[in-house]
């Protein structure tokens, strides 16, 4: 009954900030960069060349540091701002191309959006504010409440749908906000740093919270975050952000595997890697190595994480390990060696310049 | 050196002919025009004379329990309402009673008025910075101007009675709720009204479901301030024929009657604390859910 995700392309996507910015763009098309521009021109450079592919049913992270131009790039999907130039399919409809009918039905049915700042409605319930989209649409009242009540016990809220935003904790006001925006049912969830304002617990409940309702419901998700770990942790595929535009993007396994350059690597250096890496990120593949005995060593799963791999290969007293999927059937080898390089840092010098 | 001790002004003729013409001028208009404009405000003198009616010939218990009822659903606090019913009574008790809901059900008519009047320009001008910069101006000459000024175009076209009463009152009064309606919706949560739009409202959706009700308690104190207004107009209103606390006020100075005067002027007092306690203690229960509990 729910409905899955849409795709999203961005094409070539611009957006400059001040008067006349059409004219600019071509300046920046021509090279000009965000230094420059602002100095010379007195315009903001907000997005550059902007170009992601999400397919349908992913959770792709946008990641950046503040003034990065990530709320400019989501706000481009929903267009609550205006490109300069470029495209915004979604499924195959250029959004940028729409009339203002044709874009509030678009923004009533296709999409839905979780604020940094729960913008909830604070003279509303959470029952109120959880109907809200459905309330515009013009759902008949029943329905509206029947919607919403789901959710609100989904999102773990039950027995406060009489409360008002006020009386709430910040976690519980997002859950409201999470549950007004799956209440809609619209294929795609815009989430412009939607735990950030979060205490580092109630940010992980709420990250498990999300990863867990994916399972089932299958939307495209966008989020937003400046945080590496939570885009590790959530996104089927990361791109990341600086000054407006796209220095690398990939799964966060490639992304921490083989930052794209120093800028990006920096960031990967905090992270533990024993718990993002994966095994099959890491293993040689089966029939290639020619490896001596296949059979010897205990199984592991592919998508096990580094430090999982350690311990079991350390229970088993094993210097080597099978790698199988999820049927069991063998996919690659694994050795000590190779999880322990990966674990371990590599020394700035093997990045730096790129 | 005579042009330096006094100023030298325009010749005296001209300035007689100005005035004489402009006036001359207003006045033909009003025979023109007269009898439709009245006619046009007619729906207004209806609306004082039930009102008025109703106050006056409902039997006073009831009044009281309806004003007392009133005041218990506005504040929800038993202090206000008790010391409504006191004010009240005591008002009675110096044979006011009449006079005091005269002056009320003017109040109450010429506070409908400037809502019903007042709130839709603020809303219009909330939404142009073009319209604001037009009205603004506007609204500081009809606060300024001395309020006897402008009794006498609404005489000349409506001559003495309730109506032109109101309207002056009304003009007087209404500047609060205009500018206040679009302050409020000027200061709607720019995060609110964005995610109203991520949803797909209408203009129409955004007004009714998110700036209406986050301005209100905004608006609230602007309707506040158009009563208050309104209640200080009560006694110049009188000159032109308003019924009710003024007029005794406007005797007890034409013949030095010092306590008559006092007496109603502490109706009046009394009556503005009332109104004021009342919508003020609304306002804030309106407020209620804005303040932060939780951080
Ligand atoms: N309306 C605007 N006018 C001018 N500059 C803007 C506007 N909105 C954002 N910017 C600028 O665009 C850049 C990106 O902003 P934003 O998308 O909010 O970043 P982030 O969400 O990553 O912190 C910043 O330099 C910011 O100052
Ligand atoms: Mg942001």
């Amino acid at each position: 009954m729910a409905e899955a995700g849409a795709s999203i392309e961005i094409k070539s996507l611009y957006k400059i900030f001040g008067s006349d910015a059409a004219h600019y763009v071509k300046l920046v098309k021509e090279g000009m960069g965000k230094a420059e521009l602002n100095q010379r021109h007195g315009r903001v450079l907000g997005l550059k060349d902007i170009n992601i592919s999400m397919p349908a049913g992913g959770i792709q992270v946008v990641m950046g540091l503040s003034g990065s131009g990530k709320s400019t790039l989501i706000r481009h999907i929903n267009r609550l701002i205006d490109p300069t130039a470029g495209e915004v399919l979604v499924d195959g409809t250029d959004v940028v191309k729409m009339n203002e009918g044709e874009l509030r039905a678009f923004r009533r049915s296709r999409t839905a959006m979780v604020f940094q700042r729960f913008a909830l409605l604070p003279h509303r319930t959470v029952l109120g504010n959880t109907v809200y989209g459905l309330e515009v649409r013009g759902m008949p009242r029943a329905q509206q409440n029947e919607a919403a009540t789901r959710w609100i016990e989904r999102v773990g809220l039950k027995g406060f749908a009489d409360r008002y935003p006020n009386q709430l904790s910040g976690g519980m006001q997002q859950r409201v906000g999470l549950a007004r925006a799956l209440a809609t049912d619209a294929p795609i969830l815009l989430m412009d740093e939607a735990f950030s304002a979060l205490d580092p617990l109630i940010r992980t409940d709420m990250q498990s919270i999300l990863l867990e309702l994916q399972k089932e419901i299958r939307k495209t998700v966008v989020f937003i975050t400046h945080d590496l770990d939570e885009a590790l942790r959530l996104g089927d595929r990361i791109a990341i952000l600086r000054d407006g535009e796209i220095i690398q993007q990939g799964t966060g396994q490639d992304i921490v595997l083989k930052p794209a350059n120093g800028y990006i690597a920096k960031f990967v250096q905090e992270v533990n890697r024993g718990r993002v890496l994966l095994v099959s990120s890491v293993m040689s593949p089966a029939g290639r190595g020619g490896e001596s005995d296949p059979a010897s060593g205990p199984a592991i799963a592919e998508t096990a994480t580094l430090e999982e791999a350690l311990q079991q290969m350390t229970q088993a007293g094993a210097r080597a390990a099978r790698v199988t999927d999820a049927k069991d059937r063998p996919v690659g080898r694994l050795t000590m060696d190779a999880v322990v390089s990966a674990m371990v840092t590599p020394v700035e010098s093997d990045v730096a310049g790129g | 050196m005579h042009w330096l001790s006094t100023f030298p002004h325009l010749n005296d003729d001209f300035l007689r002919m100005l005035k004489k013409s402009i006036d001359s001028g207003f006045r033909d208009f009003t025979r023109a025009y007269g009898d439709p404009i009245e006619s046009f405000f007619s729906p207004l003198q209806y609306f004082l004379i039930h009102s008025e009616r109703f106050l006056t010939n409902t039997p006073w218990p009831i009044i009281l329990l309806l004003i007392a009822a009133i005041a218990w659903l506005g504040s929800r606090d038993w202090k206000v309402v008790l010391s409504t019913v006191a004010t009240l009574v005591v008002i009675g008790l110096f044979d006011m009673w009449d006079d005091t809901m005269k002056t009320i059900s003017m109040i109450f008519v010429s506070t409908v008025l400037s809502v019903v009047i007042g709130i839709p320009i603020g809303i219009a001008m909330s939404r142009s910075d073009r319209l604001r910069n037009a009205i603004n101006p506007v609204l500081d000459v009809m606060q300024t101007m001395p309020s006897f000024v402008y009794l006498i175009p609404v005489v000349m076209l409506l001559g003495i009675g309730k109506v032109p009463g109101l309207i002056a009152v009304v003009v007087y009064a209404i500047p609060p709720v205009i500018r206040l309606t679009d302050l409020g919706i000027r200061l709607v949560d720019k995060d609110v009204l964005e995610a109203a739009d991520a949803y797909g409202s209408s203009s129409w959706q955004k007004l009714k479901n998110v700036q209406m009700p986050l301005a209100l308690p905004t608006i609230m104190a602007g309707i506040n301030q158009t009563i208050m207004m309104a209640l200080a107009m009560v006694v110049i209103a009188a000159m032109i024929g308003v019924e009710g606390l003024g007029q005794p006020v406007l005797k007890a100075i034409a013949n030095q009657y010092f306590t008559l005067g006092v007496f109603n002027g502490l109706a009046i007092v009394g009556i503005a604390i009332i109104f004021d306690r009342v919508s003020q203690a609304f306002g804030r229960r309106l407020q209620k859910h804005r303040e932060i509990i939780h951080g």
